[in-house]
């Protein structure tokens, strides 16, 4: 990495980052008796691509929820476009820009993929109640307008051809690239992915990763991701955040992260003499 | 061959996203406007009219109320027969306090009054879901029906506990009362269903619609992207009590003119109308209106044929019918289980293709 200042600095591909825009301090989070997040504190900057790598159970998906509003911490803050975000619930983070996609996909069966992807709008439609029920004026207006922003979507994800398909009948690898345009529909600020190629088989694989690279390109968007295959981690990630039973054990570039002695202790074990 | 989507190719997202993007539905769904608005009135008789096509439109409505709680929103209720009530009751009160004013500002405003009401009941439903929720609606319908019963200023004081429409006009034609003509009650009923079913397409087919469908697939998710579940859950309840206001205060001053709160709108109401939308198909206007033809026209149907045309005595025929129908909703069950809707939109599927195998 080059060298780090307050307002960014410039990946080894050349892209420029910009200055922090989630920085996440000192969190505890404990359920009961368990401390699934042990005072971890780092930080997001706009334009990069953040990776949360650890062990299973490290608490990475608990992080996670932390960001988008699902668990509140009981301990340290929130620091999102520098100001201290107080304990909200997810439908108002939602409204502050923050999208995600989940491990075990969680998209709307009963709707067709157009539907799916248009609920990633809804923070964008603001027609009133008697609009929407005589189909006039703004409902209308909005409806095709967000309908055009959908239809871009679609096409960047090459899912034209099940538009209009019940989200129920589509084979795994596509029901996950919905739900990434779904997240991608809300023009977020802050993207983050729960594990966005769990279960893929190679191929789409690399298509997940061609369009988180391409997503993170053209729209800019920062994105903070969760994933277990260290190869695509380190292609992608322009930082990785290592934890390990709830604490964090290591955090830079892939390469520094590769070359660190306690995550090569937490992922290969080490010999207790 | 005949019915087919080929060629018709749609240019903009306005076309695109309109209730019938097949040109041949589209026909059909105005030459049935048609017929409803243009021929029907002129035919209709007094045994049509209190038999088949009145009830018929009255639970059309109800129907389509609950389909949106239940189908599009997720939420069961087993209230509808108390919401009915409301609706009447408010009707009746309106229509006795206010002589003067219009019967379908009567109605419409029996309407906002069950909503109100409605959005009361619902706030369960913030806490609790699937059959915990069922069993919370059904206190509201108990509730309801001992209200009416209990608190005589709800009938106007009135001797018998009942209540009774009086004869009230629309364009000087009678459409509530004994002196109200077929076609009056028909058509009235009618414009409400159509006007209603209208409404009810376009607040389904928008945001509002996408966050109730969100919240019934999926609450989590649509938290969080962004949906207040509070407010998708109550606007369901408000906008499916307003549809069941409207049902229930039609059937009472249009349909019965007379009811007494127990029988015209007990539980076996608030059963009937969920046992349309299961059978129409959840999630579905038409279904609506498909299960309400189907158990308003099957009983006729089955009486006419059992005493009628095989000239059973009355009594057997009215028990066995219960057997048949019940037998029939059961059977249809287990072979479609997601209702009308669903068979009339395989069988179009079929009619794409046909007279082609693939």
């Amino acid at each position: 990495m080059n060298a780090m200042t307050q307002d960014g600095y410039v990946t080894a591909d050349g892209r420029q980052i910009g200055p922090v825009v989630m920085e996440l301090r000192n969190i505890t989070l404990r359920f009961g008796g368990v401390v699934a997040i042990k005072d971890i504190s780092f930080d997001i900057r706009q334009g990069e691509i953040r990776a949360i790598i650890g062990p299973n159970g490290a608490g990475k998906s608990s992080m996670l929820n932390v960001i988008s509003g699902f668990y509140h911490p009981q301990d340290g803050q929130v620091i999102f476009k520098g100001q201290v975000r107080p304990a909200m619930k997810p439908y108002q983070v939602a409204r502050l820009g923050i999208a995600r996609t989940f491990q075990n996909i969680a998209l709307f069966e009963g709707m067709s993929v157009l539907d799916n992807i248009m609920t990633g709008r809804l923070n964008k439609m603001k027609a009133g109640f008697l609009s929407q029920a005589l189909w006039w004026g703004a409902a209308e207006r909005e409806e095709i307008e967000n309908r055009a922003a959908v239809e871009r979507i679609i096409d960047f994800l090459e899912i034209q051809n099940i538009r209009k398909t019940p989200v129920g009948r589509l084979p795994y690898g596509l029901k996950k690239r919905v739900e990434l345009a779904r997240a991608l529909a809300a023009e977020p600020n802050l993207l983050l992915l729960d594990e966005p190629m769990a279960g893929m088989n190679v191929e789409e694989k690399e298509d997940m990763s061609r369009f988180i690279l391409s997503v993170n390109d053209e729209f800019g968007t920062t994105i903070c991701l969760i994933e277990h295959d260290m190869g695509v981690v380190m292609d992608l990630s322009d930082r990785v955040v290592v934890m390990d039973y709830g604490k964090k054990i290591g955090d830079g570039t892939p390469s520094e992260v590769r070359s660190n002695q306690a995550v090569i202790d937490a992922y290969l074990g080490v010999a207790h003499d | 061959m005949i019915y087919r989507e080929a060629g018709d190719f749609k240019t903009s997202y306005r076309d695109d996203s309109q209730t019938f993007p097949i040109r041949l539905d589209r026909w059909g769904y105005y030459a049935i406007l048609a017929v409803a608005f243009g021929i029907i009135p002129f035919v209709i008789n007094d045994y049509w009219a209190n038999a088949v096509l009145v009830p018929f439109l009255i639970y059309a409505i109800a129907a389509m109320g609950l389909n949106i709680l239940t189908g599009y929103a997720g939420q069961v209720s087993l209230g509808t027969g108390g919401f009915m009530a409301v609706g009447a009751y408010a009707v009746y009160k309106l229509m006795t306090a206010f002589p003067d004013v219009s019967i379908a500002i009567h109605v419409l405003l029996a309407g906002l009054i069950t909503a109100a009401v409605g959005v009361l009941f619902g706030l369960p439903s913030l806490r609790i879901k699937g059959f915990y929720l069922a069993v919370a609606t059904l206190a509201a319908q108990f509730f309801l029906v001992w209200l009416f019963n209990k608190v005589p200023w709800f009938y106007n004081y009135s001797a018998s506990g009942q209540i009774t429409a009086p004869t009230r006009t629309v364009f000087d034609q009678a459409v509530t009362g004994p002196a109200a003509s077929a076609p009056a009650k028909y058509l009235v009923c009618l414009v409400f269903a159509f006007a209603l079913a209208w409404l009810a397409r376009n607040l389904t087919r928008g945001s509002l619609g996408r966050k109730w469908m969100a919240i019934r697939d999926m609450d989590i998710a649509a938290e969080i992207i962004g949906v207040n579940p509070l407010r998708a859950k109550l606007s369901a309840f408000a906008v499916s009590s307003f549809f069941v206001g409207i049902a229930g205060a039609l059937l009472f001053a249009v349909y019965l003119g007379a009811a007494e709160v127990g029988e015209a709108f007990g539980i076996n109401k608030s059963f009937l109308v969920l046992f349309m939308i299961i059978i129409g198909g959840l999630g579905s206007i038409f279904g609506s209106f498909a299960g309400a033809a189907f158990l308003v026209l099957l009983p006729v149907l089955l009486k006419n044929t059992l005493v009628g045309t095989l000239g059973w005595p009355t009594d057997l025929a009215a028990h066995i019918e219960l057997m048949i129908v019940g037998a029939l909703i059961v059977t249809f069950l287990i072979v479609e289980p997601h209702g009308l809707a669903r068979l009339w939109r395989l069988a179009k599927d079929k009619l794409r293709l046909w007279p082609f195998p693939h």
